[in-house]
């Protein structure tokens, strides 16, 4: 029995600093004088009327660069932050009035691995799978099995102190699929892998949701998104700004190719030499010199533009081609890159 | 409420407390017991300090020592955990209401200021060359053993929630210091006669009731507290700190 993920309208405003930019202001230890400055109101608009729907068995990828308030949707809809509006169900549960119902059916891989550095790598997952009531024989088969599958049977005795980011990040992954949970939530989980793990990974995934799964992932690598996901929310400033299939999205996008030109000067007659040029859907100029051209092919536009800018009497310094992408999706509906 | 996680959690702690036990035995328990030999040995045996003296300190021994064992049982995993690496999270999503897992961590720290003062109590007898303890009431005792756990528990998880790792040093020298000096660990309240207005401040000190709660109940024929105010006092710092402890976790856990 699958589980969908619903949300309405989330908001969530942060009114303290993130909890690293905190130490770093406040340095170490603890001012004596708290009230000589007085504190400036802080607010940082995570989520911005967010509003999602996620089908029960579908992988769902949330895409955006950082700070778009993926970590943020993912720390709500998994009770562990509480919205400042707005509300969040699991299957039929209230995220915030069931928490307990919700928690039984969520597995969480966050952003930054949260090992217990108590113990050691086996006992992580029995005793995760302990807290959920897992008998002592299920929890060192599942454990056993999720350990070679994830390829850490050696290390399996061992404390975390010397274990790689990577390996961390493995681990991080087998805790959450211990208990076998319904939904599972992958907050960047490729993002300190190598290749080939991530293609396990990858393999991993695809066959947790063959078992009827769904499965919530974020992301800000468009291949991720696209190889994996059934539908693509891509998010910015807490909001969502598009959403589909990785093809109808890309499908959306004017064109499909991207051609970004910087010239030495750009005039508005060029502009308009550049929109009458066939396949050409749609040209923005963004500051004083670069160029987006959006067009229904690339490599071949490229003479024709030369020779507008020539009748305009500019020259062309740069030129980059890129097809039909989610990055471009993205450039597209925010004038940034994803990458940024 | 789910007992099976909730014994899982505490089976977490006892597991990975069984392997810190020794160094956090003898980090809370190896400067009372110098105490006990100087003290409670040496300056008897040598006639400066009167035998009798050897009964007043014993009960406060055992209260600093529980005292001190449960605080930093709870509060030093506590604070490594919240930190940063945000290593509770695991247990935070386990399938029980969060406060829960406050209380968890509190049974933990009961149990070990538990085990401190039972191994604390003969060995500081032994040290110092036998206590008499003839009018010690088995009950009170065990009574005033379970407050001053559950003390120790609450304070270790106020502070736990409060403290960041960079000012647990602070946190030693500002609050725990004055608490073991003024907290007549090593004099009964009596002996600050002489002192009328610190013997009136020593009061919003918790570990004199904890102190002079053992007085009553190991020899209650020496100078102590009443045994009801004792108790009374107790209860009521007991439900402060868990109260506030638990606000502090709610406040810490939820972001
Ligand atoms: N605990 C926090 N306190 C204050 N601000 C935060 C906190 N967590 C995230 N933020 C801010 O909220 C915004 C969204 O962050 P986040 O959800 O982590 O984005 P993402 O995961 O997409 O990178 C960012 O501006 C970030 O700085
Ligand atoms: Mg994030």
């Amino acid at each position: 029995m699958a589980v969908g993920i619903r949300t309405r309208q989330l908001r969530k405003i942060y009114t303290s600093p993130p909890p690293m930019a905190a130490g770093a202001a406040r340095g170490v230890g603890f001012s004596l004088s708290k009230r000589e400055k007085p504190r400036e109101r802080i607010e940082i608009v995570a989520l911005d009327d967010l509003s999602l729907e996620v089908a029960a068995g579908e992988i769902f990828g949330l895409l955006g660069p950082n700070g778009a308030g993926k970590s943020t949707t993912v720390g709500v809809v998994t009770t562990r932050i509480r919205p400042t509006a707005g509300d969040a169900w699991i299957g039929p549960h209230n995220v915030w009035q069931e928490r307990v119902a919700v928690k039984r059916l969520i597995g969480v891989v966050p952003q930054r691995p949260n090992l217990d550095f108590g113990l050691t790598a086996r006992e992580i997952l029995t005793f995760h799978g302990a807290y959920f009531g897992l008998s002592a024989a299920e929890r060192h088969e599942r454990a056993n099995a999720l350990l070679d599958r994830f390829r850490l049977t050696d290390r399996a005795n061992q404390l975390l102190f010397g274990f790689s980011g990577g390996m961390m990040q493995r681990l991080s992954i087998a805790r959450a699929m211990m208990h076998d949970p319904e939904l599972l939530f992958l907050d960047e989980p490729s993002a300190g892998l190598d290749p080939q793990t991530r293609l396990l990974l990858w393999d991993i995934v695809r066959e947790y949701h063959g078992r009827g799964k769904t499965i919530l992932l974020t992301t800000h690598n468009m291949e991720e998104a696209d190889a994996l996901c059934g539908r693509i929310a891509i998010i910015d400033h807490g909001r969502v700004i598009a959403l589909g299939t990785p093809a109808e999205l890309k499908r959306s996008l004017p064109g499909g190719f991207l051609v970004r030109l910087q010239f030495d000067r750009v005039s508005e007659e060029m502009l308009q030499g550049l929109r009458r040029l066939a396949g050409v859907s749609e040209v923005r100029g963004s500051d004083d010199s670069g160029v987006d051209v959006y067009a229904d092919r690339g490599g071949s536009l490229v003479p024709e533009i030369v020779n507008v800018a020539t009748a305009a009497q500019a020259a062309v310094r740069d030129v980059h081609i890129s097809e039909p992408s989610l990055e471009n999706l993205f450039l597209h509906h925010t004038g940034r890159s994803l990458r940024e | 409420m789910n007992w099976r996680t909730f014994v899982a959690l505490l089976s977490r702690d006892a597991h990975v407390a069984r392997r810190n036990i020794i160094p956090l035995m003898l980090q809370t328990l190896f400067q009372p017991m110098l105490f006990v030999f100087v003290f409670g040995r040496i300056m008897t045996r040598s006639g400066l300090m009167a035998e009798q003296y050897k009964s007043m300190l014993l009960p406060g021994i055992i209260a600093v020592s529980m005292v001190l064992s449960g605080i930093w049982a709870v509060a030093m995993p506590l604070i490594a955990e919240f930190q940063f690496s945000k290593e509770i999270e695991d247990r935070l999503l386990a399938p029980i209401e969060i406060e829960w897992v406050a209380v968890e961590k509190m049974v933990g720290g009961m149990l070990q200021a538990l085990f401190a003062g039972l191994v604390v109590l003969p060995i500081a007898w032994f040290v110092m060359g036998g206590v008499d303890l003839d009018g010690a009431s088995t009950l009170s005792l065990l009574s005033i053993a379970l407050l001053v756990a559950l003390l120790a528990a609450g304070i270790g998880l106020t502070l736990g929630c409060s403290v960041g790792q960079t000012q647990i040093g602070l946190m030693f020298s500002l609050v725990m210091a004055p608490m073991i000096f003024f907290g007549c660990t090593y004099y009964p309240w009596q002996a600050l006669a002489p002192f009328p207005l610190l013997q009136r401040i020593v009061l919003i000190n918790p570990l004199v009731y904890a102190s002079e709660g053992f007085r009553g109940a190991l020899v209650p024929h020496f100078p102590h507290l009443s045994m009801p105010a004792v108790t009374g006092s107790l209860i009521g710092f007991d439900t402060i700190f868990v109260t506030v402890g638990l606000r502090q976790f709610r406040k810490k856990a939820l972001g």
